[in-house]
């Protein structure tokens, strides 16, 4: 009996589990308290679209090796800058998808470019990823505070409308914001079903899914899986490494798009600093680990965990009503799964 | 009478998980005594020595059973710490000592003479004494001498010459005050010839001023040089004990490696190479393989054969299959087929028919977190561009065409499992050593590389495993190269058997040759001795 039950909680894994039934405690939680749940299940499953594909990128960092991509600001500032520069060549044509598609295209060779540099500078620090990815993103994120500021943008949307620089957060109403969520969007009763914005994350699953199974794929999953089997293979190791990151790089651009369509801003400034963390800690209650991942990993991980810090935090502010209870919930869960999947690497051997 | 021994081990048995490695193993050494113990690697020394010093590894898989004496008295040591305290030292094959310390604080380590300042005294601590540095000094310099060494004991370890540590090693050792037993682990392995003789003329002084030596080696001659005694352990067990004077190296090397065999079965398969055509001709390799140097190699393979290569741990033997399927750097000229094969490129070798099924299953020769399947077809799939489906550019696994060779190899090499998905991981040893050699064989290779192909897989997987070599061998007409540690085993199904020493190829015995050629063959003594036989 108990066997089973170990062997039930093995398949599972402890983290789904706890985060779980932590899940729908609160969610009983909320019914009981009366919250209006019609609108907390619109915006679980606007939050679940919305960081889906940030969330994806874990995916080809993982499987080539590099570990969970903490270098994600690398992609999303590369995402923000498509989306300025196609604001601000107006290249925000219905036809183009009202900029975001325009935005992906343009944010693509600055991704491919960045992530092979990042990937380079990867495979000299072999052992050490996580943490220099980490701080990686944080110089990135500092860096471009500068550059915010000193970039010849010119647009009014976005520039301040009195003194230097860009604004904090720049609307994107007048431009491709929430499009994807009204598309083929309809309602059930109370709850809002962004359907454009759905099928976008999944169609990026599928995608990633397609290549996984592909020659160049297994390559790259079997450099990261074990790089001396790969080496006898005659795999070249290292360039795998880098397809991994910038393919991971080029996701995390393509999710901050999303991302700020679905939110209707672009977020600026030190906005994108930690921004990888939920990402990571997404696909690690999902059921990755820093080795291994698999699609649905990052389908059921980011689902759990927005779908946690979205009723967490009404629930959170109805009971402790003082203060701003729910981030601090917020940074304890994020922060805290990080830690427990950390503590598991390579622990399986 | 036992009053003169200062070690007695007695009807020493020890298994590991039900697998045992001693069995009534006895060893006395008397004061002042050279005792030589010698066997193959695997023999049961390392295990006996664990033992011995009350090394973790021992009690934590069960202890052992039978009886320690030092210098009579029966004793039960559980840990190294209190084996030094009893006066046993050891000099390790590997050196124990931090680089970044000076001579003098390496000799002294954690046994520093210490004197009294205010604070200690106040606090009635020893932690807190100071060092007393000129004292300390002394007895190093004192202990240096005694070895022989005459540097200056203030300059760090980092950067002397490897003979020199293992001297300073030894004096670390002589300087702890009741030694009564030092135990030499290979201390030769590293030096050059004139360092080890005088490593040796130094443990003749040391065990004339009355300290037991005990000295594990390979080398044959050393141990008729300085021995004693000489106790020759085989499979785990005691195989003899002699006296220096009534042996001598080409009787010790036969006990050493003396076994059994069937060799009915191979008799008339002996080929001469010459009739056949060389497939792979391999000139001056060397091999940067860390642990397994290759220096010069030099060889011939005939198409068709099953070829051997033998001989003890370190001596490079492992690094050829390696080095040809260029995973580690290379340098000589190989040529395949008549052709000359780039070096270092893995997927060239891979391509032009090599395969290679690598001595560490685990670590290089599976995916153990992927499929039976998987494994199988991964590095067809990614050097031939076989098992995919192609639309226009993108290509995707083709899962039929996988399933079916899997399923198919699966069958043919007889792999134990539940169904194809199934983790490799969760095999047993022998299964796994099948999913690399199915994984080699789906190359379609015309020479074949097996590396250690028995290593920890139970008895009966071995047979199993060495009989799909052979059926390879005789059906496919695959020629093979089986790189073994078990003398045994490559004498059981290879036609030539090449022995390495220190880089090199040593000769070239068939598996009819004797025990003796062998074992003195490994010890690196066979030239020397045939020569003195002739002259």
């Amino acid at each position: 009996m108990n066997d089973t039950l170990s062997k039930i909680i093995n398949r599972i894994g402890l983290p789904r589990l706890i985060i779980s039934l932590l899940f729908l405690a609160i969610c009983i939680t909320a019914v009981v308290i009366k919250l209006p749940f019609g609108m907390i299940v619109s915006d679980i499953i606007r939050r679940f679209g919305m960081f889906g594909v940030l969330s994806l990128a874990m995916v080809p960092a993982i499987e080539c090796g590099t570990g969970p991509n903490f270098a994600l600001p690398i992609g999303i500032i590369c995402g923000l800058l498509g989306s300025l520069i196609a604001i601000e060549f107006s290249l925000t044509s219905p036809l183009l998808g009202y900029g975001f598609i325009s935005s992906i295209l343009i944010s693509l060779p600055l991704a491919i470019l960045s992530g092979w540099l990042y990937g380079m500078m990867l495979n000299k620090i072999k052992g050490s990823e996580m943490l220099v990815a980490t701080y990686t993103g944080f110089s990135i994120v500092s860096f471009l505070q500068i550059g915010w500021v000193t970039l010849p943008f010119s647009h009014p949307e976005m520039r301040w409308p009195i003194g230097k620089g860009l604004r904090v957060t720049v609307s994107l109403a007048s431009t491709f914001g929430e499009v994807l969520n009204r598309l083929w969007g309809f309602s059930i009763g109370r709850v809002y079903i962004p359907t454009g914005l759905l099928l976008f994350f999944l169609g990026c699953c599928g995608l990633v899914w397609l290549f996984s199974r592909s020659k160049a794929g297994i390559e790259m999953s079997t450099a990261g899986a074990n790089p001396k089997f790969a080496a006898a293979s005659g795999i070249n190791v290292d360039k795998n490494r880098v397809v991994g990151t910038i393919l991971s790089t080029i996701l995390g651009a393509v999710g901050v798009i999303t991302y700020s369509l679905s939110f209707g801003f672009l977020q600026l400034y030190l906005a994108p600093l930690y921004m990888a963390f939920p990402a990571v800690a997404a696909v690690l209650i999902g059921g990755a680990s820093t080795s291994k991942i698999t699609i649905s990993h990052v389908i059921i991980g980011t689902f759990l965990f927005q779908g946690l810090l979205t009723v967490a935090l009404p629930v959170a502010n109805q009971m402790f009503p003082e203060g701003n209870l729910s981030e601090v919930l917020r940074m304890i869960v994020q922060n805290g799964i990080i830690l427990y999947a950390l503590t598991k690497m390579g622990g399986e051997s | 009478m036992s009053e003169d021994y200062v070690l007695q081990m007695k009807n020493i048995e020890k298994e590991y998980y039900g697998n045992k490695v001693l069995k009534e193993v006895n060893l006395s050494v008397r004061k002042g005594e050279i005792h030589g113990l010698i066997g193959e690697n695997g023999a049961g020394k390392s295990t006996l020595m664990n033992i011995l010093f009350g090394m973790p590894v021992i009690h934590s898989t069960g202890g052992f059973s039978g009886q320690v004496y030092l210098n009579g008295e029966q004793v039960d040591i559980k840990s190294p710490f209190e084996a030094m305290n009893k006066g046993i030292g050891m000099v390790h094959q590997e050196f124990m000592l931090i680089p970044d310390f000076t001579v003098v604080e390496n000799i002294k380590i954690n046994r520093e003479i210490t004197q009294d300042n205010i604070v200690s005294k106040l606090l009635k601590s020893n932690r807190l004494k100071i060092l007393n540095t000129a004292a300390m000094a002394k007895d190093a310099r004192n202990a240096l001498h005694r070895v022989g060494l005459t540097i200056d004991e203030w300059i760090t370890i980092a950067g002397l010459p490897v003979g020199h540590m293992q001297f300073i090693e030894i004096a670390r050792e002589i300087d702890k005050t009741g030694l009564k037993l030092l135990v030499f682990d290979e201390p030769t392995a590293v030096l050059t010839e004139s360092e080890a003789d005088n490593l040796i003329s130094t443990m003749k002084r040391l065990a004339e001023s009355g300290i037991a030596i005990l000295f594990i080696t390979h080398r044959l001659s050393e141990v008729m040089q300085v021995a004693d005694n000489i106790t020759v352990l085989r499979d785990g067990e005691l195989a003899a004990t002699k006296k220096r004077e009534e042996t001598n190296v080409a009787e010790l090397a036969e006990i050493m490696v003396g076994r059994k065999i069937d060799l009915k079965s191979k008799t008339e398969q002996e080929k001469e190479c010459k009739e056949k055509e060389a497939i792979l001709k391999i000139s001056n390799l060397q091999v940067d393989m860390p642990g397994e140097k290759v220096s010069r190699v030099n060889l011939e393979i005939c198409k068709g054969e099953i070829f051997g290569i033998g001989g003890l741990a370190g001596q490079g033997k492992v690094g050829i299959a390696n080095g040809v399927m260029g995973l580690y750097p290379t340098k000589g000229e190989i040529i395949f087929k008549g052709e000359k094969l780039e070096l270092n490129n893995t997927k060239n070798s891979l391509n032009k028919g090599l395969a290679f099924v690598s001595e560490d299953r685990r670590g290089v020769g599976l995916l153990l977190d992927s499929s039976i399947e998987l494994n199988i077809v991964i590095t067809t799939m990614q050097t031939k561009d076989k098992f995919l489906k192609r639309f226009g550019f993108i290509n995707q696994l083709d899962s039929n065409e996988i399933r079916e060779y899997a399923n198919r190899a699966i069958k043919e090499l007889d792999i134990r499992c539940t169904k194809p998905q199934q983790l490799t991981r969760q095999l047993s040893g022998g299964n796994q050593q099948k999913v690399c050699v199915a994984r080699a064989l789906a190359l379609e290779p015309e020479v074949l590389f097996v590396s250690e192909p028995t290593r920890g897989i139970d008895v009966g997987a071995k047979k199993l495993v060495l009989d799909l070599l052979l059926k390879l061998n005789k059906e496919l007409g695959m020629t093979i190269i089986m790189t073994s540690s078990e003398l045994v085993e490559l004498r059981s199904i290879c036609d030539r058997i090449a022995i390495i020493f220190r880089g090199e190829v040593a000769g070239i015995l068939k598996a009819s040759n004797s025990d003796r050629e062998f074992g003195l063959m490994m010890a690196g003594e066979y030239q020397k001795f045939s020569s003195e036989e002739a002259g």
